[in-house]
């Protein structure tokens, strides 16, 4: 499974990153996203799948998964919504105040 | 703390407090109150004359860092005493001098002298060093001062101009001579020139002696304006003449020569030594007079002549380091070529100060200093006329002045160079006196030149309107007092053979056991140096008298060539080629700085994952089964993924991107993390009604805009990243170092912290901190998206109208 899973988070990180290096703001935001996805799998991956029951703690059960990248990715997971909620709020005002959405006209002014 | 250290550090003191004199007395010019700082100082040095005379040295250390070897160690010996004497008694002339020159109505004389002060002091604490880092921290602070005083009159393009070039040459020789005091000191352990000099006879066969001994040569070289790096000194003539008499003449200028006579110790006595500098020194000094007899500007006629000068001292020093390789009998003949530098190295200072103070007078009074509008002056200006005429018949060698004795000197060290047979130097002997005999013609016709053409023909009324007048007086004290030493040292040139100059050639050779100074005569005989100086003379006087008909040759040397030129086109091109540089890959895109970061995570990653064999086990490994519902799963997963960059419109896009939420949800439950699951799903929900709330407001999905180059290019890319994060994820699971410490957190969720929910009582209890913050990420994050929302620029209007008002 952990083979097939780091497969995967390849293919969400490929994706990603193809995605982000598109010219569309919409593309970049949804390609950050992918990306996203692909850490909190690969975050979960590399603490080893299925060792236990939930880390939920009972007296009679032995083995558990591990619960701290749980932690991890819960804390990842939210910061995660506070920055995408604002990357999409910037790029709509964006959007709104320079009417376009190219990466390739958004670029720094000449005399800069 | 010593007196010597007190002297150091007077100059500064009085740099401080010299704006406070400024706006305390008004009425009175600030120069006086700086007056009496030189004069203290030279009262002091002279005081301890008579000590030094007979060879001992002043040391007083004080502490600084002392673990690292660096201490404020002053030492006074001979050659320091030299040029101590030399900076405070010419700055003592010259601060007299600029009380006369500059107005203290019309200039901002207090900078001037904050300035002219702080040079004086870092003056003093480059010749009186002895630790070599302090002795640099007074050399930069030379430059600086320099720089600022060049660009007195920062108004003018020129100044500013001269000003930074002078800046970036010499700050490039003092890194140098940095870099290579501290080979010196990897050497030698030590940063004492004392110590350093002990042991400088092993030094010449550590691998780093030549590095060590060229980069101390170009911070001396660019200091002391030599080839080809002179060309910062005509620039700095457009600072205030005063300060081009004190530092462009009579010190700064001899900072170079003054480290080339102090480590001639350490480095001479080795052949390269030896070639560097006495040729540096032989081409300056012909270029510099050569290149003199061109310029109409008078200051910059000194400008070259100094140059020239220079390098005839600089010459001088290299011919006489060769008494370090004989070290036998014949010694004499080379410790003569120091004892002439060391005479010409005053005499020096005492005519080309007069003479740019004369020419100070001249650009006073008439208000030009080019010689095609002057002329005639010797009927107003009398007394300024016999200044400038001794002034430049002892530059050009001629009796009775103390030029005529060095330079005499000078063609005698170069005759017996001749004589030499070590360092291959027979081959070249001709080349010495030959080389030094025209360039002395050349400084024959300048010198002719500068006195004719100011001071003789007829007055140009309506270039110069009203004849001028005689200069004040007290704008005539500072060289009338120079053109009196000169004439007194060309008489009894004995007062200073040993009271200085010996003791300063015992500096400079302080390994030698015999070190004496030979009794200066007036009248040596009628021998070939004789000869040599009356075909100076005679065919002086030809060139002068037909100089319109050879004037020619320098349109074709050098022609346009010039290493200004070279240095505007060096400065410039490196401009632009940074410039261009920067253009090529700060595109302004988004896109390629991207690439730039994917690459580089590509190709560092990749190469360090590959020195690791990424699928090999280590440990005791046992991977999770794939059940049906898992690999069902992956397969959607990766189909939705797989369809993102397809999607032709934003809602399938929107729609895609939760499905692969969603399966991640579905993945956090099969793996057993009921919270995650949870959140996952709470948090897609939202974020895709956010996708579509502000779905209206969006502009549709284009379709892909890159060529069909860049698509392969990016796919090559992506795919490459996805490959890595693939291959460090089997590595990651091929491998497993320690424990988890997840243990812990198990046996005492419910014991310590008497919760049940193991990763909720990890979110809240033992690593409360994160939550905390996460809290404030997301308060953050929803301040940021109000105001985004709320708060409004003004329009673009508003602001222009704003602009206006």
């Amino acid at each position: 499974m952990e083979i097939l899973m780091s497969v995967t988070t390849g293919i969400l990180f490929m994706i990603g990153t193809y995605m982000v290096l598109s010219r569309d703001l919409l593309r970049i935001i949804l390609g950050t996203s992918m990306l996203t996805h692909g850490v909190h799998l690969l975050l979960l991956t590399m603490s080893r799948l299925k060792t236990g029951v939930a880390p939920i703690w009972s007296e009679d059960i032995g083995a558990y998964v591990d619960p701290l990248p749980q932690a991890l990715i819960l804390t990842s997971i939210v910061i995660n919504f506070g920055v995408t909620a604002f990357f999409f709020v910037l790029a709509y005002r964006a959007y709104k105040e320079l009417r376009t959405d190219d990466m390739e006209q958004l670029r720094g002014r000449d005399d800069e | 703390m010593s007196m010597l250290h007190g002297v150091i550090l007077l100059p500064f003191a009085a740099a401080a407090i010299v704006p406070l004199f400024y706006k305390l007395f008004k009425k009175v010019h600030t120069g006086w109150f700086v007056l009496p700082v030189p004069l203290l100082a030279f009262l002091y040095f002279i005081a301890e004359l008579p000590s030094i005379s007979k060879g001992e040295a002043i040391q007083a250390t004080v502490e600084w860092i002392p673990s690292l070897g660096v201490d404020i160690t002053a030492y006074l010996d001979g050659l320091g005493l030299l040029f101590a004497l030399l900076i405070t008694g010419i700055g003592a002339l010259v601060v007299l001098y600029s009380i006369y020159y500059l107005s203290k109505e019309k200039e901002a004389i207090h900078r001037f002298y904050m300035y002219l002060l702080l040079f004086m002091g870092a003056m003093l604490g480059v010749v009186l060093s002895d630790n070599l880092i302090v002795l640099y921290g007074f050399w930069e602070l030379t430059s600086l001062s320099s720089f600022l005083l060049i660009a007195f009159w920062y108004n003018r393009d020129h100044s500013r101009y001269g000003a930074l070039k002078s800046m970036l040459i010499t700050v490039f020789g003092g890194f140098a001579m940095l870099t290579g005091f501290i080979l010196l000191h990897t050497m030698t352990g030590t940063f004492s020139l004392r110590e350093i000099i002990d042991q400088a006879g092993l030094l010449s066969s550590h691998e780093l002696f030549a590095p060590a001994m060229i980069l101390v040569l170009l911070g001396a070289f660019t200091k002391s304006a030599q080839f080809p790096f002179h060309i910062w000194l005509p620039d700095a003539m457009e600072a205030p003449t005063p300060v081009s008499a004190y530092l462009h003449s009579a010190t700064m200028v001899k900072a170079g020569l003054y480290i080339v006579a102090r480590f001639g110790v350490v480095f001479g006595g080795d052949a390269l030594w030896f070639w560097i500098v006495s040729l540096t020194g032989l081409v300056t000094m012909l270029w510099g007079s050569y290149t003199a007899v061109r310029n109409t500007d008078l200051k910059a006629i000194l400008a070259y002549s100094t140059i020239s000068q220079l390098g005839l001292i600089m010459s001088l020093l290299g011919l006489g380091s060769a008494s370090f390789y004989t070290g036998g009998a014949d010694t004499a003949i080379y410790t003569a070529a120091i004892m002439t530098a060391v005479f010409h190295l005053i005499n020096h200072a005492t005519f080309k100060g007069a003479l740019f103070m004369v020419v100070g007078i001249v650009d006073h009074e008439t208000g030009t200093r080019d010689i095609r509008k002057l002329g005639g002056l010797m009927a107003f200006m009398p007394v300024t006329f016999t200044f400038a005429l001794i002034g430049t018949l002892s530059m050009a060698g001629l009796p009775p002045f103390n030029g005529f004795l060095s330079k005499e000197m000078f063609f005698t060290a170069l005759l017996e160079v001749s004589t030499m047979d070590f360092f291959n130097v027979q081959s070249w002997a001709l080349l010495f006196p030959v080389v030094a005999w025209i360039a002395s013609v050349f400084t024959f016709v300048y010198c002719l030149i500068i006195l004719f053409r100011t001071f003789t023909g007829p007055f140009p009324k309506e270039e110069l309107g009203e004849p001028p007048h005689e200069a004040s007086l007290g704008l005539l004290i500072p060289p009338g007092i120079l053109a009196a030493l000169v004439i007194v040292f060309g008489l009894f040139p004995n007062l200073l053979t040993y009271t200085l100059i010996e003791p300063a050639m015992k500096a400079i050779l302080p390994t030698l056991d015999i070190v004496e100074a030979k009794k200066i005569s007036f009248w040596h005989g009628f021998n070939t140096e004789l000869k040599m100086t009356l075909g100076v003379i005679a065919l002086g006087v030809v060139l002068f008298l037909t100089k319109r008909y050879w004037m020619r040759i320098y349109g074709y040397l050098p022609g346009n060539l010039s290493f200004s030129k070279i240095y505007d086109f060096l400065l410039k091109g490196s401009q632009r080629f940074s410039r261009a540089i920067t253009d090529t890959y700060m595109t302004g895109s988004l896109r390629h700085y991207m690439i730039y970061i994917f690459a580089f995570l590509v190709l560092v990653g990749g190469y360090f994952l590959l020195r690791i064999n990424p699928f090999e086990r280590h440990g005791n490994i046992v991977f999770a089964e794939i059940t049906v519902y898992e690999a069902i799963l992956t397969g959607v997963l990766i189909l939705a993924a797989a369809a993102v960059p397809f999607a032709k419109s934003r809602m399938a896009a929107i729609v895609l991107v939760g499905t692969v939420g969603y399966m991640v949800t579905l993945f956090f439950i099969v793996f057993r993390a009921p919270d995650l699951a949870l959140t996952q799903m709470i948090v897609e929900t939202v974020s895709v009604a956010l996708f579509l709330l502000c779905f209206y407001h969006l502009p549709k999905l284009q379709r892909e805009r890159s060529s069909s180059r860049m698509r392969i290019f990016k796919i090559i890319l992506s795919g490459s990243v996805g490959l890595l994060v693939t291959m460090i994820a089997l590595a990651v699971s091929n491998h497993q170092l320690f424990d988890s410490i997840s243990d812990y957190f198990v046996e005492e969720s419910y014991r310590s912290a008497g919760g049940k929910n193991i990763v909720n009582v990890i979110l809240v209890d033992f690593r409360g901190f994160d939550t905390f913050l996460e809290i404030m990420v997301l308060a953050a994050a929803s301040l940021a998206i109000y105001s985004l929302i709320k708060v409004r620029h003004r329009t673009e209007q508003g602001e222009q109208e704003e602009g206006r008002s």
